[in-house]
């Protein structure tokens, strides 16, 4: 599998990072290997076989809906870059324009 | 010295008013001291709360009172949350955050009695095998500074290897305390997938990441898995099955034991000491009775591609939090997803981005069953293999790694060298079953050789006892580096 620089830059926009020109020719070149070498899986015929997500027989957990204590807000919001008025604030989600 | 006790050692002498936790703590701290500059293994020394802590363990035991590791100093590798010291993942994506609570394996450690020294490192988020994709910087190998000391979690490694602390946690997601331990000449388990509550564990891989311990000998393993292991509700991950007495397992005794030798693991390319090595520890075993036999794990060659798709399309989902939002520097833009792209771009490191990437890719439309739903499918007879073996023998023993260190550097370009490292590790990841790592030998240059031991879902007790038996009979977990 060749990934060119334009799949490297869509990949980029969906996992929301920034890279360098260099950083995006050197991703296209490792994740071509990389999935070449994965590509060793087709060999193997895997039609009848049931997919593993997880190891363990796990079953949904229930327990009553009554409130427990948790993390005070001061300290939940200890770590944040920005906060106001008890909450986390970030930057505008809507430019002026009215687009995401 | 203090600081050439194993774990179990330590435990007696306090017991027995020989030493204090005070004096155990400090004579760590001092070697911390000492050794650091050179090593590079914590990324941070709590060294006045590790006093503080020791001496609150000295006037509880003069009160009476005991604890499993009561006044016992250890080393916690820097994914788990600790509430108020530095947790950065080895991320600069992280840098300042103090974690608001602590997390229940580390807790567990506390409420027995452990005296924290520090944080240690790790590879960033614990993506690597050589602590190389470290933000803060690699650490060295105690056997020889330049080489690696393995990775994720070489710090803890190296710590316990060169004395630096009794015991320590790590985290194992493909291999992460089982290949640093082989690097550095000490012993790790990781328990069974849903064995240890990942509850304050910081995610990287959520269907393979496992809290495992370090130390210098079965037993001293044995003694930390019984206080971390157990139910939490907390994580439903981990299972609500009794929690057996680790150290009563240690019976000394091998005879009739079945041991299996899965003949794939011997492959080319092998450096031809580690086989050796191996194959000398496979016969100790077959001197103490135990019934060797050779098995076949056939699919052992996808255990690299599999992985590598699963674990990064994992990861590509939880490290999705780090937004500069909640946690860690922002590097604002004006608006909100410039501010993301550039906060995660000059956060993450190379490694990290490049795990992502591939996890984003494997999982995005168009590409999912080709890529992770396939895998997920050989992960399927991955276990399976392991199934069938277990039907056949009690124990598997392997190499953990078809080399020793490699040069600090020598495969930090290439990430598929690198991962290849992991190549025998990576199966019991995928398996969920236990598996540890102990010395079983030396190469050429005097650096050690790990030998993997592991078994079926759930039976630590036997991983552990194998473990042990050897190491009545073998002195390679004695050896320590000249430092």
């Amino acid at each position: 599998m060749k990934i060119d620089r334009a799949t490297v830059e869509h990949i980029a926009e969906l996992a929301k990072l920034d890279l360098t020109d260099d950083e995006i020719a050197l991703y296209a070149g490792q994740l071509s290997d990389i999935l070449d070498a994965v590509g060793q899986l087709e060999q193997l015929d895997t039609g009848a076989i049931p997919p593993t997500a997880s190891v363990l027989p796990l079953r949904n957990v229930f327990r009553p809906d009554r409130a427990q204590p948790s993390l005070p807000r001061d300290a939940a919001l200890a770590n944040a870059a920005d906060s106001a008025e008890g909450q986390f604030r970030v930057d505008a989600v809507l430019d002026d324009a009215g687009e995401g | 010295m203090l600081t050439d006790l194993t774990l179990t050692e330590a435990q007696r002498k306090l017991r027995a008013g020989e030493i204090t936790a005070v004096e155990l703590t400090q004579a760590h701290l001092d070697r911390i001291r000492a050794l650091e500059p050179a090593l590079h293994a914590f990324l941070t020394v709590t060294a006045e709360r590790a006093l503080d802590a020791a001496a609150g363990a000295d006037r509880r035991r003069a009160a009476g009172k005991d604890s499993p590791l009561l006044g016992i100093p250890l080393a916690i590798k820097d994914v788990l949350a600790t509430e108020g010291v530095p947790t950065t993942c080895g991320s600069r994506i992280l840098e300042g955050f103090l974690p608001p609570y602590t997390g229940t394996a580390v807790q567990k450690l506390f409420d027995a009695g452990a005296v924290m020294l520090g944080k240690t490192n790790t590879d960033e988020f614990a993506m690597g095998s050589s602590t190389e994709n470290s933000g803060y910087g690699v650490t060295h190998n105690p056997w020889d500074l330049d080489r690696v000391p393995g990775g994720s979690s070489g710090g803890s490694a190296a710590a316990v290897a060169a004395r630096m602390a009794l015991g320590a946690l790590g985290t194992d997601t493909g291999g992460s305390v089982r290949q640093p331990a082989a690097f550095c000449g000490t012993c790790a388990l990781k328990p069974s997938y849903g064995r240890v509550s990942r509850y304050g564990l910081i995610a990287f891989a959520s269907s393979l990441d496992q809290i495992g311990v370090f130390g210098r000998c079965a037993e001293d393993l044995a003694a930390l898995l019984s206080v971390i292991a157990g139910h939490d509700p907390r994580d439903s991950t981990s299972m609500d099955l009794p929690v057996p007495d680790y150290t009563a397992a240690l019976t000394g005794d091998v005879a009739g034991l079945r041991i299996g030798v899965p003949r794939e693991v011997f492959i080319d390319g092998m450096q031809p000491a580690v086989e050796q090595a191996i194959r000398a520890a496979i016969d100790q075993f077959a001197a103490l009775g135990a019934d060797i036999r050779e098995i076949s794990l056939p699919h052992t060659e996808y255990g690299l591609p599999v992985y590598y798709i699963i674990a990064p399309a994992e990861a590509s989902a939880n490290l999705a939090r780090f937004d500069g939002v909640r946690y860690g520097p922002r590097h604002a833009q004006g608006a909100l997803w410039p501010t993301y792209k550039a906060t995660r771009g000059q956060g993450f490191g190379a490694e990290v981005k490049r795990r992502i990437m591939l996890g984003t890719y494997a999982l995005s439309a168009g590409y999912y069953d080709a890529y992770y739903l396939k895998a997920q499918k050989v992960r399927t007879l991955i276990k399976q293999d392991f199934d069938r073996a277990f039907g056949d023998v009690d124990v598997i023993v392997a190499p953990t790694t078809p080399t020793t260190a490699f040069r600090i550097g020598e495969k930090a370009g290439d990430p598929m060298q690198m991962y290849l490292s992991d190549v025998f590790t990576l199966p019991a990841s995928l398996a969920g079953i236990a598996g540890a790592s102990i010395p079983c030998g030396v190469d050429e240059a005097g650096l050690p050789v790990g030998m993997q031991l592991l078994g079926a879902a759930f039976d630590e007790p036997t991983v552990l006892r194998a473990a042990h038996a050897y190491q009545q009979v073998t002195g390679w977990h004695r050896r320590a580096p000249a430092l």
